[in-house]
Formats: structure tokens, C-alpha cells, sequence
């Protein structure tokens, strides 16, 4: 390492006064110097929710994806997936960011991530299980991203500045996972009679959470001009999903959706069993030493 | 010491350190060569420099941050802040001409043109291939006999090659 090379890592030695806290982030807000205003017309409280939404669904996902990690196939499977799991932990830490300046109550991302309780969680219930096998990892990221990606492409143009920001820069990301993923899925669905069935039942496995992705709610609605109504990215979503699974000789699973709880789900902070589990282990250790630093 | 208001040959000087300062994960490349380097102005006495990340999850953007304010400190600007800009995104096109090829006599394939959707919005085409429509030139040979064999690499930004004339493998900067 050339004297040059080593003075980035010099500098965080000498740093003193800005102790990080160990278990979170602590030391860089995402959205340093970036004008964080609310425009106006737009509902502070629902935008707040919306971005936890956002957030929480890449938050809890990229969760699950790294503990796939030194359980993948191959080495070059591992750097993907902790590539995409990195990608959706940053989106993840700029929309909490988000939510907590519109809220507006002080808290900041790290308290949203590791202090609220699991009813408080707002994302989607597909993301909350353990993927049973690789199959089931590629087609939940298939479906997670595609969905993602039309709604992130809207999102580009929404009325607030911030949101649509890091909507713009996850486009980019999300293309690179979707297509990813999607090509896991043709080498697995068009391969072996064993990978294609395996992949098969995988889809018929996450089939009945994907219609929850497609639910309007009271909370997009308060957000005109802003939020975008999932039930918009249906067509968009569904042609993607067809194209590869029609050139993976794959079916699409005529699966009900999973349940409601008294008309409540995901969107609602009710969730799965899976959830409880993952988000214990997201959050006990932050829990237990408070106030850490290092 | 910076003592009086930052003028504008003290914010030019505050640019060249700036824009000099090496990538932490890819330091054959300096903050200006990639395009991450949004501004540097004065605000008072204070120089603020504007940054913008690769990635969102870019983990390097706290180590530049740092290296900014610390190689700054050592040319006499002690009172400097970091900011990040998200938009416009960045693009794998705002890497230099220097840029590209610094990378590629580290070994490193330079990205081509980042694909662009049509009109916003619009739906982003889907890649069901791992066959590129543009080949990616072997850096140390030049061959265009390559292979891709990750399309993610030890950091966000890169993917993995082969490349099958000189058999040597190599990473590429994804073009984003």
C-alpha cells in the first residue's frame, strides 16, 4: 500500500470525536447536507409511512439475503447476492433516513431499524421467510425486484425531491438484481428435470404472498402525486414475470393469496410467523448493549 | 490557516486537493477521475465539498469523506464539511477519459456506455442473457474473446471476467 492509499485508512485512526455506535450506523446520516424539506401539499405523516414501508421491505430483505452468506453454491453466487443485500441495505438506510426527518419526532434510522417492535414494521410479508433452497432464493428475488424495479421507476418522478432521488439511484441497482435473478431462474427452470422442478415448486412456495405486492393502501392514497398505486405495476410486473417464465418452461402458479388477518397484512405491521425470528436476530444484539460505541 | 474568508483561490487550491484524492477501493483512480466529486465551495470561512455516492450501499463513501477532510486539514483547511448529493444518480459515464484509462493499466476493464431506458418512465428492458451486446476488452491483451463469469464482484461497482485468448480473468466496472 502506497503512502497515498494508506492516509484514507490514517484519517479514521486519528478520528476521535465521532465514536459510532456499535451495533448501527451511528455515524454518517445518509442524507448529510441534502435539503430535507417537506414540499408542499404533501402530507408529512403519510410520507413518513410511506418511506418506512419502502424501507422496511429492503431492510428486512437484505437481511434475509445475507444470511444466505457462506451458504451459497459458489464463491461468485456469495459476492452477488452480499452485492445485492449491500444495494438494498443502503436504499434501506437513506429511506428510513427519509421517514425519520418527515416524521419529524428526532428519530433517526438506526432507531427505526433496531428500536421499533414488530407490529410497527410496514413491509411486505414476502420478504420475511427463509428461503427453503437457492430456487427459492432466485424466485423471491425475481419477484421482489421486478416489482421493485417498476415501482422504483415510477417513484423517479414523485413530488417529493428526496424520495425521488433514491428511487432514480435504486433503478439502476434494481436492474442489475432483476436480471440477476432472472437468469438464475431460466438456468434452473430450462435445466434438469431436478432443477425444474425444484424451481417450480419453489414459485408455487411464494406465489401466494405476490398479490399482496399489488394492494392499494390508505397511505398511498393520502400521497397524491408522491406515492405510486401498486395496483399500476401489475401489468408491467406481470409481463416481465411471463417472459421469464415462459423461456425458463415454467408455469405460473394458480396459488390464493395468503390470508389477511382481520383485513390486515404486511402493509399493516402484520405479519408472518418468519417474521418474528428474523427480526430478533436484526435486532437483540443492538438491543442488549444499547449504548456501545467503539 | 485559513483565518479570513475562503477566496477563490483558496477554494481552486481546496479543489485540486479534492479532486486528487484516491478512491479507497479503486486508488489507481482519483475522486475527480470517477465523477463522484460534485463541488467544492466556500461558505464563509468554511469549504464545503459535495460528494455523490456509486452505489446506495456504497460502504466507501464514509472513508472518502474522511480522507477529504483529513488531506484538506493537511493543505490548511481545517473548517470542511462533506455533503452527499444523490441526483442526478451517478452514472458509470461521468468517469473520465484519465479515469478509464487509468483503470485499464491497472488491469481493470473500463465500463461502456451505460444503458439508458427510452423515455422515463418507462420499463427497464429485461436481460435474460448473460451474452453482452458489446464485447469487453481483454485490458492486458486486448482481446475481445472474453467471458463473463460473475456479474458481481468483490465491491458493487465491478463485475467478473475471463478473458479466453490470454486466459487471464480480470474485473470490469459495470456500466451503470
Amino acid at each position: 500500500m502506497t503512502e497515498d492509499e494508506f492516509a484514507a485508512y490514517q484519517s479514521l485512526a486519528e478520528d476521535v470525536e465521532d465514536h459510532r455506535w456499535a451495533f448501527g450506523t451511528g455515524f454518517t446520516d445518509p442524507l448529510e447536507g441534502i435539503d430535507a424539506s417537506v414540499p408542499d401539499g404533501v402530507d408529512a405523516a403519510a410520507l413518513a409511512t410511506y418511506c418506512l414501508m419502502l424501507g422496511d421491505d429492503a431492510l428486512i430483505y437484505s437481511h434475509r439475503l445475507q444470511q444466505w452468506m457462506t451458504h451459497l453454491p459458489e464463491l461468485e453466487e456469495e459476492t452477488a447476492v452480499a452485492n445485492i443485500a449491500l444495494d438494498l441495505l443502503g436504499q434501506a438506510r437513506m429511506l428510513l433516513a427519509r421517514a425519520g426527518l418527515a416524521e419529524g419526532a428526532g428519530r433517526q434510522e438506526d432507531r427505526l431499524a433496531f428500536f421499533r417492535e414488530e407490529n410497527e414494521f410496514r413491509n411486505v410479508r414476502l420478504v420475511e421467510a427463509l428461503d427453503a433452497d437457492f430456487a427459492e432464493l432466485t424466485g423471491r428475488l425475481l419477484v421482489f425486484s421486478a416489482w421493485r424495479l417498476a415501482l422504483f421507476g415510477r417513484l423517479a418522478a414523485a413530488r417529493d425531491p428526496v424520495l425521488a432521488a433514491i428511487a432514480a439511484k435504486g433503478v439502476n441497482e434494481l436492474s442489475y438484481h432483476r436480471d440477476y435473478a432472472a437468469q438464475w431462474v431460466v438456468r434452473l427452470g430450462d435445466g434438469t428435470r431436478l432443477s425444474h422442478d425444484k424451481m417450480q415448486a419453489a414459485l408455487r412456495a411464494i406465489w401466494p404472498l405476490v398479490d399482496e405486492l399489488f394492494r392499494a393502501d390508505d397511505v398511498v392514497a393520502a400521497l397524491p402525486g408522491v406515492a405510486v398505486d401498486p395496483g399500476e405495476l401489475r401489468a408491467e410486473v406481470g409481463a416481465v414475470l411471463d417472459t421469464v417464465l415462459a423461456a425458463a418452461t415454467l408455469d405460473r402458479p394458480q396459488a390464493a393469496p395468503m390470508a389477511q388477518v382481520a383485513g390486515k397484512s404486511g402493509r399493516d405491521g402484520v405479519h408472518t410467523e418468519a417474521f418474528g425470528y428474523v427480526l430478533a436476530e436484526l435486532q437483540s444484539l443492538a438491543r442488549a448493549h444499547p449504548d456501545a460505541t467503539w | 490557516m485559513v483565518t479570513a474568508s475562503v477566496r477563490a483561490a483558496a477554494v481552486q487550491a481546496a479543489r485540486q486537493v479534492a479532486e486528487a484524492v484516491p478512491d479507497p477501493e479503486l486508488p489507481m483512480v482519483t475522486l475527480a477521475d470517477l465523477g463522484i466529486l460534485r463541488g467544492v465551495a466556500a461558505e464563509g470561512e468554511r469549504v464545503v465539498v459535495t460528494i455523490t455516492p456509486t452505489y446506495s450501499g456504497c460502504p466507501a463513501l464514509r472513508e472518502i469523506a474522511h480522507d477529504l477532510r483529513y488531506r484538506l486539514g493537511q493543505a490548511g483547511f481545517t473548517d470542511v464539511i462533506v455533503r452527499t448529493e444523490l441526483a442526478p444518480a451517478w452514472s458509470s459515464d461521468w468517469i473520465t477519459a484519465e479515469g478509464r484509462s487509468k483503470l485499464r493499466t491497472a488491469g481493470i476493464a473500463p465500463p461502456g456506455p451505460a444503458r439508458r431506458r427510452q423515455a422515463p418512465p418507462g420499463p427497464v428492458p429485461l436481460t435474460l442473457t448473460a451474452t453482452r451486446r458489446e464485447p469487453v476488452p481483454c485490458p492486458r491483451c486486448g482481446s475481445a474473446d472474453t467471458t463473463q463469469t460473475a456479474a458481481f464482484g468483490a465491491t458493487a461497482c465491478k463485475a467478473l471476467f475471463r478473458c479466453d485468448a490470454c486466459r487471464e480473468p480480470f474485473e470490469y466496472v459495470k456500466e451503470i
